[in-house]
């Protein structure tokens, strides 16, 4: 046997635990509940902003002040009471921090117990971090070895302090603030998140990862997140979410913004594991989230992939507008719901450029009680000649109380359009149940590891350091769906 | 170590064992023979704990334990193991990491710790070679796109890895040309010690030759109707189970 199948072997056997529902005993201040002018000015002050940001924001919640809560998508929750929410929370600092690499060893604690060692010599090697804990980025790791490449990485926050130029031309160019009602909330109220901009001709050295954590109580999370690749840049970008277990919803409504220019890649991945609720739906996240990007130069390339096994409500749609010429969007999803978690995600492949091609997997799991619903759009522009799609939309149902739905759309004004949708819907079987038992695993192993397979075609689009952990994720969060 | 007594049992009201009597001591190969329907594969299913069976009458004790009582893992975890007839595809799941959950599923049930890596990898490539299996098939999804020789020879695999009390093996033999079934058998038989015991089942005497019973049973119509030792074997190759039949009936 060669050392490569015996490394591969190793690989695929060794593991560890994990577990993510405490809550940090961090001093935290707040903005007070509610939200108005005043409350903006609030944020924007907090982070020291200059006017011309404050004055995008309160643009944006004039707009929204307008706009009305979506109702079309196939999720049902209890109306939101926007006065009722604080819209930042953040860790107090102990003392005046010498420096902004100094950070409070009770959020490193926090940090270490999810798994995401904020130490750079012991965090996992090639991935930087930053890390967000409710409204503030507390820590950026690498950020020195990154800005030698020409790279940077930092908190949103401190991009609008010293990158204005490129936060004026990028932000809002993908995701405008009128954009939908979560978006318009989102830009008046957007806390922090991460900005990455790759200059011209280069691949970013390492992985790149956000870490999102909601930690206080009757907050939203309101992140924002912006990656500029620039002309034949490349960028592998991660983003993990974790919240305590709390009795009463908690919003999050995040946007994030790509933009790839010609030649550029951009493989941006997610796994969100928001808390989803208790088993009888009590709890848990509003997970309202736009993210899109745009192939805006030609041979650009947007790929997507999630993981999404949290939240007790998900809307969500990672888009691709295929401007460039020949610029290709993929989207690789695996979404899991159990107990009473509702999921309405998909995506929307918008072809504007000749011969632009976009890729779709999306493999849905629903268990318990709970309703999964791919929402996907392939729109074909008149002036996009040869524009090629392929989707493919598995759903597995495990018990026969949940419900799956798939609702293609299909828009194509342009006759050498290719497009090919594919779907299946199947059980876990008894076969395959009682032959997995046979070999010694219980019913609810054998879902994990029947799951797993299921999913491989995404798991596997994401890098290795998380893919490991997102497989645990998937078997964790179907606890409880058989038996 | 497998003691069956009066064994029952139906599917959808039509009653497929109609008494079974078997007794299996460690060391021993039992085969099991008799025509197509005649309910081996069944015996088989309501070993391994299948619940389209009901049980209407009957006990069975596996190494004094009512093995009846036992949910299917319990009692694969407790070394019973049935190689399928047909064996089942788990798309996108490697057989490396299958093997890797069952056989922690199995110590953890035995309140052991997982196996480590390096122990784990030496034992996969063990076994792998017993039954001649190319590495590549490790990485593989289980038994997808295998072909019928592949999924046999990997269920001989599993159960190397899985190294039960009790091995059963239903048709293995079919659909293997004389390679194969030289491959699988050497690899059961390498498996063969006096703590454990195999039961057989097959339509073909062929197999016979290569892995040797110590007895040969007749399962005809839910029934085992005669037992013998590995000349009844040979007997049943050359006159078919019609003797078999003729015998049965003047005695109804
Ligand atoms: N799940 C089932 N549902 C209905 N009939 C079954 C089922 N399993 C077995 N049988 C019937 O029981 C009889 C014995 O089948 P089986 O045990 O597969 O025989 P063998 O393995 O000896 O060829 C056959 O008549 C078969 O049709
Ligand atoms: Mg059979």
């Amino acid at each position: 046997m060669s050392g490569r199948d015996n490394d591969k072997i190793l690989d695929e056997v060794t593991s560890s635990e994990y577990k993510y529902g405490f809550t940090s005993n961090i001093e935290q201040e707040f903005a007070p509940v509610g939200l108005d002018e005043s409350t903006i000015r609030f944020i924007s002050a907090k982070k020291n902003e200059p006017e011309w940001m404050l004055n995008w924001r309160l643009e944006a919640f004039k707009k929204w002040q307008q706009m009305k809560e979506p109702e079309w998508s196939n999720v049902k929750y209890p109306k939101i009471d926007y006065q009722s929410i604080s819209y930042y929370a953040a860790p107090k600092p102990k003392e005046k921090l010498g420096s902004l690499d100094e950070v409070d060893p009770e959020l490193l604690d926090t940090f270490n117990k999810l798994g995401i060692p904020l130490e750079e010599q012991k965090i996992l090697a090639g991935v930087a971090v930053d890390a967000v804990i409710d409204s503030v980025s507390v820590k950026t790791t690498y950020k020195e070895k990154l800005a030698e490449a020409g790279v940077i990485f930092c908190s949103i926050s401190e991009a609008v302090q010293n990158h204005p130029d490129l936060i004026k031309k990028y932000l809002g160019m993908v995701v405008p603030t009128n954009d939908n009602f979560f978006a318009a909330l989102n830009s008046a109220v957007f806390s922090d998140g991460s900005f990455v901009y790759i200059p011209k001709n280069t691949r970013c050295p390492m992985e790149l990862s956000t870490y999102f954590r909601i930690n206080a109580q009757n907050t939203g999370q309101f992140e924002r997140t912006l990656i500029v690749a620039d002309e034949g840049a490349y960028v592998s970008y991660l983003e993990g979410c974790t919240a305590p277990m709390r009795d009463e919803n908690q919003l999050h409504a995040a946007v994030v913004e790509l933009v790839a220019l010609g030649d550029a890649e951009i493989k941006y991945s997610t796994v969100q594991n928001w808390y989803p609720g208790d088993k009888e739906g009590k709890g848990g996240i509003y997970n309202f989230v736009t993210k899109r990007g745009i192939c805006k130069g030609p041979n650009s390339k947007i790929s997507w992939t999630q993981v999404e096994t949290g939240s007790a409500v998900t809307w969500k749609y990672p888009s691709v507008l295929l401007t460039g010429d020949n610029s290709i969007g993929e989207f690789y999803s695996v979404a899991v719901t159990n107990n009473h978690q509702q999921a309405d995600t998909g995506t929307k492949m918008i072809h504007i450029g000749k011969n632009t091609k976009s890729r779709i997997v999306s493999k849905g799991i629903s268990a318990g009680v709970s309703q999964n619903s791919y929402r996907g759009l392939v729109r074909v522009m008149n002036r996009a000649e040869n524009a090629k799609n392929f989707s493919q939309c598995d759903s597995l149902l495990i018990g026969d109380k949940c419900g799956a739905h798939t609702f293609p759309y299909i828009e194509i004004d342009n006759k050498t359009a290719n497009v090919e949708h594919e779907a299946t819907t199947s059980k876990i079987g008894e076969d395959i149940m009682f032959y997995c038992q046979q070999r010694g695993l219980d019913p609810e192993e054998a879902t994990a590891m029947i799951v797993n397979g299921f999913s491989r075609e995404v798991l596997d689009k994401l890098p290795m350091e998380f893919a490991v952990e997102a497989k645990k994720l998937l078997a964790i969060s179907l606890e409880g769906s058989v038996g | 170590m497998l003691s069956i007594k009066d064994l029952h049992a139906s599917v959808e009201g039509n009653e497929i064992l109609k008494g079974i009597n078997l007794e299996v001591k460690p060391g021993e190969v039992h085969a099991i023979m008799g025509p197509n329907g005649s309910g081996k594969s069944t015996l088989a299913s309501v070993l391994a704990g299948r619940d389209d069976y009901e049980i209407s009458q009957g006990s069975v004790q596996f190494d004094g334990i009512d093995l009846l009582e036992l949910s299917p893992e319990e009692r694969s975890r407790e070394g019973l193991f049935l190689a399928f007839q047909y064996p089942v595809e788990i798309p996108g799941v490697s057989n490396t990491n299958f093997m890797k959950a069952c056989i922690n599923a199995k110590r953890k049930h035995h309140g052991q710790d997982p196996m480590k890596p390096h122990e784990f990898l030496k034992m996969i490539k063990e076994k792998a070679a017993l039954v001649d299996l190319d590495p590549q098939f490790l990485h593989r999804s289980v038994n997808e796109g295998f072909s019928g020789g592949e999924k046999k020879r990997n269920e001989i695999f599993q159960m190397a890895m899985l190294e039960p009390k009790l091995g059963i093996l239903d048709e293995t033999d079919s659909g293997l040309d004389i390679d194969a079934l030289k491959v699988v058998s050497n690899g059961v038989n390498a498996l063969r010690n006096e703590k454990n015991a195999f039961v057989v089942i097959t339509h073909y005497q062929r197999l016979l030759n290569y892995i040797v019973p110590d007895f040969v049973h007749v399962l005809y119509k839910g029934k085992i109707v005669k037992s013998g030792d590995k000349s009844l074997a040979l007997e049943l190759e050359e006159k078919g189970y019609d003797w078999i039949k003729e015998e049965l009936t003047p005695a109804q």
